[in-house]
Order: structure tokens, then sequence, then C-alpha cells
């Protein structure tokens, strides 16, 4: 149990806010693993879980909210904030802080989260603690957390000193959990008071998701990396990803080589997947490289070097030459396919 | 064209962390020093910018004497002006660094004009705090737009693109700006052996920054815990494809 007593004023409770991120009307689920994150937080301090959502909340987005435990959703609406403008939107969360009087804001560690909350610091000179996974309230004006460093190869345990808490939620750190008992949200609607240079720098065109397995969704990803040895080396990889159903992912070597272009790079600098199996070979596990397949379910490592510090961190692993091993095993995979058609 | 760069010298970790015994900082005895991809990929693209609008590439950092080194490998492929915010090795947190660096902003935009373009990378790899360029933007009241992938500019305007859920997001900004870059917006050259010899007798202008307690107080770092040891090893070579096929028959990804 907590031992912190928030200060109540006559009129509001303390509260936490959180912005949360929805994609067709679908809560994202970096947003809900925030809102988990959020709603361990309010219950340790006694706190109301309150969301903040940029246009309408439509039903089914209120019972999922409701689903997560969220006490009170705003509907954040002004023609500043759509298309999306990072400004205003940090200007609508600074004022609903405010209105709602919140000594806690949080966002998913999305692109878009840690650009709106980073804003929100600057905009109220407020420290921002970027992928926190871990937080409890120890007074009025201090959480103590965890946060990544480093991409998550490193956990730094720090004291969040200020009366208005601005963090984001690692991805990686944090899993998303239903609320005990769901609540009914109840949902108001907030009209920030946002001027024209609010919106000055905002999206002037979006081109939808382009067409085939993006790395970042693909259930299986075959990996390699310099062990590859060449360009043309890569063509096996790519008839197994096929085979599999799945998209090819490579090591920065292999992108600074110029064997591949950048978007098929996983890691640190590169793209995150969460696929059920990543195949890695020719990869030797470099922090940098890991960092990009935290939330694998599965790795299974193919490397000449039983020493290589992938081995370690694989759940299955086979010693030897990619180049002899990949082609093999995609021909076991079609013969068996052959016969089970 | 004036472009501004920040860079930051960081420890070029292996497969491991190791921190020191004080839990306080990281153990960087064996190890080399060097900046973010995103940042040397946003020295590239400072580079290719004044290649074809002329003016100049300033980089900057903010670190301790050793830091000199990764000013000197952006000369190398070809910034003209270097400049060190020297520390004594103390850390800055995010909002100390950013008002370290627009301090130093103004007194070299009074001498030399306005930059019509800063750029940062989209996070620090220690840190990650996806932050300083913000906060630079936010004191010198200019646009900002981060993690950019594809960057066109011309003499009083940028487009700026990035990638969103799959996508692409389009911006148009006035200049000057501000803006974060991401690895993959170009492939950085290689510094070309007249550009080194050019490195090592470059000058470097010198600031003393001035600290500041961050509000975020650090009590110890430490290592995760893993929750695998070692793999289990199915065999060598082309002998362990059928134990790697029924493998991935039980995993449920064989159609
Ligand atoms: C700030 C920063 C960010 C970075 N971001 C990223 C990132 O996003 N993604 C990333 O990948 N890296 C990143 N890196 C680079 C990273 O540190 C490593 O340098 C890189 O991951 C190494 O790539 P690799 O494993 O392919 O090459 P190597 O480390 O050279 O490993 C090659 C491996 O292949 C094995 N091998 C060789 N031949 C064969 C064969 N025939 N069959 C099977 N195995 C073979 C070897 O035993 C070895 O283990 C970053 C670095 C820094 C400093
Ligand atoms: N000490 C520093 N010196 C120069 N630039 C820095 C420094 N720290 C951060 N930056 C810049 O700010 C970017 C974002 O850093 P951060 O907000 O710490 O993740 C980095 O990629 C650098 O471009």
């Amino acid at each position: 149990m907590s031992s912190y007593e928030p200060s109540r004023n006559e009129t509001q409770h303390p509260s936490v806010l959180c912005l949360v991120e929805t994609d067709d009307g679908t809560v994202i689920e970096a947003s809900l693993r925030a809102l988990s994150f959020a709603r361990s937080l309010a219950q340790s301090s006694q706190a109301r879980l309150i969301a903040a959502l940029v246009g309408e909340i439509p039903e089914i987005t209120a019972s999922s909210l409701g689903s997560f435990g969220v006490d009170e959703a705003y509907a954040v609406t002004s023609t500043q904030l759509s298309p999306y403008a990072p400004v205003a939107w940090a200007q609508a969360l600074r004022q609903l802080l405010v209105t709602c009087g919140a000594t806690t804001l949080l966002a998913a560690g999305s692109d878009r989260g840690n650009e709106v909350m980073a804003h929100v610091g600057a905009l109220t000179s407020e420290p921002m603690a970027a992928n926190c996974f871990g937080a409890t309230r120890i007074d009025d004006e201090t959480v103590r957390l965890s946060r990544q460093r480093w991409a998550g190869s490193l956990i730094e345990d720090s004291l969040l000193r200020s009366t208005t808490a601005l963090m984001t939620v690692a991805f990686d750190g944090v899993s998303s959990q239903r609320a005990e008992h769901a609540t009914t949200t109840k949902i108001s609607a907030f009209a920030p008071n946002l001027d024209e240079s609010d919106g000055r720098t905002h999206v002037a065109r979006w081109t939808g998701r382009s067409a085939g397995i993006s790395l970042a969704d693909a259930r299986v990803v075959v990996g390699g990396g310099r062990g590859v040895g060449s360009a043309d080396g890569f063509a096996a990889l790519d008839e197994l990803a096929e085979l599999l159903g799945g998209a090819v992912g490579v090591s920065r070597a292999v992108t600074s080589l110029g064997w591949r272009p950048h978007n098929q790079q996983v890691g640190q600098t590169g793209t995150r997947i969460a696929p059920d199996l990543y195949l890695v070979s020719g990869i030797s596990g470099a922090t940098q490289h890991l960092a990009g397949c935290q939330s694998a379910k599965r790795v299974v490592a193919i490397n000449t070097d039983p020493d290589a510090p992938i081995i370690s961190r694989a759940d299955y692993a086979v010693i030897g030459d990619l180049n002899q091993i990949i082609p093999a095993l995609a021909a076991a995979i079609r013969e068996r396919n052959s016969l089970t058609s | 064209m004036n472009v501004l760069v920040c860079i930051k010298r960081v420890a070029m970790v292996g497969a491991r962390i190791v921190v020191t015994p004080d839990g306080q900082e990281i153990d960087t005895k064996q190890l080399g020093f060097t900046v973010s991809p995103h940042e040397e990929c946003a020295v590239e693209e400072a580079v290719r910018i004044v290649e074809r609008l002329g003016g100049t590439v300033s980089v900057l950092t903010l670190g301790p004497s050793e830091a000199s080194e990764q000013l000197r490998d952006a000369a190398a492929i070809g910034a003209t002006h270097l400049v060190h915010l020297k520390t004594d090795g103390r850390e800055f947190d995010p909002i100390a660094t950013a008002q370290a660096i627009v301090e130093v902003v103004h007194q070299l935009e009074a001498v030399s004009g306005t930059y019509d373009l800063i750029l940062f990378g989209n996070e620090a790899p220690d840190t990650g705090d996806y932050q300083v360029g913000i906060r630079v933007a936010h004191s010198l009241d200019r646009p900002c737009v981060t993690g950019v992938k594809n960057l066109e500019v011309a003499e009083t305007s940028a487009r700026a693109r990035r990638e969103f859920r799959g996508g692409d997001e389009l911006f148009e900004l006035d200049l000057p700006c501000v803006l974060t870059v991401k690895e993959g917006i170009n492939l950085p050259r290689y510094p070309s052996l007249p550009g080194r010899m050019r490195a090592k007798k470059a000058v470097i202008e010198e600031f003393e920054p001035v600290w500041q307690a961050s509000l975020v107080v650090k009590e110890g770092l430490r290592v995760p815990n893993v929750t695998r040891e070692r793999a289990e090893i199915l065999g060598t070579g082309v002998d362990a494809v059928p134990a790697l096929l029924a493998l991935l028959e039980q995993i449920g990804v064989l159609s």
C-alpha cells in the first residue's frame, strides 16, 4: 500500500490525465498500455483516471475506455487540432490539465506521444520523463519512476520533482491490462482556447498506408545481418520470408553497406518489431539491434559463432552457416507444403 | 543557407552494458565513442543542402573535452564551423542542454546571422529524452517537426516528410525552422582522406555552458533482468533443419 495521502481541495479530486490515441476509432495498443500504467499510478495515489482524446468519442471507444477503468474522458475538439498539429495538441492538453486539476499527464511513448509531451514540457518549462514503465506518487511534488535508457538496455530509477508530472510510457516495458472492474466512463466535451499560431505547424498531407506486410506488424520476421555476406545473399532470406508470409529485417551493418534499404532495419534507430517468430541469422546481437526485437515472442538464431551474444538472448539456436541452412529450410518447407496441399 | 547541427557524444555499447559500482554511470573504460546514426544523417543532410544551395554547416556539441573528436568527425565529411560547449563531465539534462544551446545560438546568430535550419537527432541513443530539439525550437520561437525522413529545402521554405503508422505525413514550413531527423533520411558518406586532414586542423570555437540541477533526480542505474540465459541448441548446420522445421510447425507459423 502507498502511504501517500493526497491533499484535496474542496472541488477537485486529484487526477491522472492520459492522452489516448486512436486509429479509425480504435484505441491503439500503445495507448492501452499507457492507460494501464496510468490506472495503476492513479490507484496508488487514490486519484481519478481521466482520458483525453482529440475529436469525438464514439460509443465503441467509450466502452473500451471503460474496460480500462477510465472514470472520465474528454473529447477535445477545435479546428486547430485536425489535421494533426503538435503544438496545438500540447496547448490543448495543457489547458485541460488545468481544467481538470490533474497533477500528472501521461501519453504513450509513441512518436506522437513523445512529440506532444515534449511540447507540453517546453510550453510549461517542466521536465518530461520519456519511456517510463514504473511510477508511484510519493507526495504532491514527487513521483518515483523507472524509465528506459539506452533504448531499454538499461533502467534508470529516479525522482521526478514537479507539481505537474509529465511522462510517456515505454511500449516494451508495460502490458495492456483491463481493469478488474469496468467503469462507465463519463464523456465530456472540451473546447480549448487555441489561436492560429498554435496550428502553424500541421500535417499538410497524409498519404495512407502502403500495401504489403509492414515490418512492424509482421507475424514472422526473417532477419539477416553482416553474416549474409552480400546483397545477393538476401535472395534466400526473401524467399523464406515469402514462404512464411513474413517480412525481411536487417541489421544496421547491412543498411550501412547499402545491401538493403533502411526501412528494413530492425533496432534502436530502425523499426521495432513484435512478431511471433524472429528467425535471425548472421546478426551478432548488439544491444542496439536487440532494442528493436524485445517484443518478439520467440527468437531463433542461426550463427556460425556459438558465443555470439545473440545466442544467449535467443530461445533456440542453430550453429552453422546461414547460407546453407536458410536455403535448406526453405526447401524443406516447400516440400512439406507440397505434401500437405 | 546556414545550417546548424547538434550532435551528442555517446559511448558505443556492444552486447552488454556495465554499470559502475556506485550505480550512477555506465562503465565506459573499454568503450569507443560515437554519435547517434540519426545525428550522422543530420550532418550528412546539412552538408548536402549546402552543397546544393551554398552556405555554411556548423556543428555543435555540448560535452566533455573529448567530444571535440565527434566535432572533427563531422568536419571530415564537410562541416565548416565547429562549436564546443565544454562541460566538466557533469550530465546536463534536456532542459539545461536546450538552454545552453539556445544561449550560444543567440551569441552566434548575433555575429553571423540566423541559422535557416537547426537540425537535431530524433532522440539521443543514451538518454532517449525525445525533447532537446523541441525545447530549443520553443525558446527560439521557431516551428519544429520531429522524426523527419525526407527533406526538401528551398531558399525560404522546407517540405519535411515523416512516417506515421505505415503512411507518410508531409509538413510545409517557413524558414528558419528546427527539425529532428531519423536515420534513413540519407546514407551518410565516408570521410575522404583530404576531409580527414582538413578536420585535424579545423578551428573549434569554445563556450562554457551553465550547468543546472535536473528536476529528474537520478537514484541509480541497473541492467534489466534478462529472462533468457541461453538458447536451446537445435543442432549444427543443415542437420538441424528437421528440428527447425518441427519447431516452426509447433509455433504455428507454417500454413
Ligand atoms: C547509437 C547506435 C544505434 C544503432 N542502431 C542500430 C539499429 O537500429 N539496428 C542495428 O542492427 N544496429 C544498430 N547499431 C549498430 C550495432 O551496434 C551493430 O554494429 C550492428 O547491429 C551489427 O550488425 P551485425 O550483427 O549484422 O554485424 P556483426 O556484429 O558484424 O555480426 C555479424 C554476425 O554474423 C555471424 N556470421 C558471419 N558469417 C555467418 C554465416 N555464414 N552464417 C551465420 N552467421 C554468420 C557472425 O558470427 C556475427 O555474429 C547502432 C549503433 C549505435 C552506436
Ligand atoms: N549534449 C548535447 N550536445 C549537442 N546536442 C545534443 C546534446 N544532447 C542532445 N542533443 C541533441 O538533441 C537530440 C535529442 O536528444 P534528447 O532530447 O536528449 O533525446 C540529439 O539527437 C542531439 O541532436
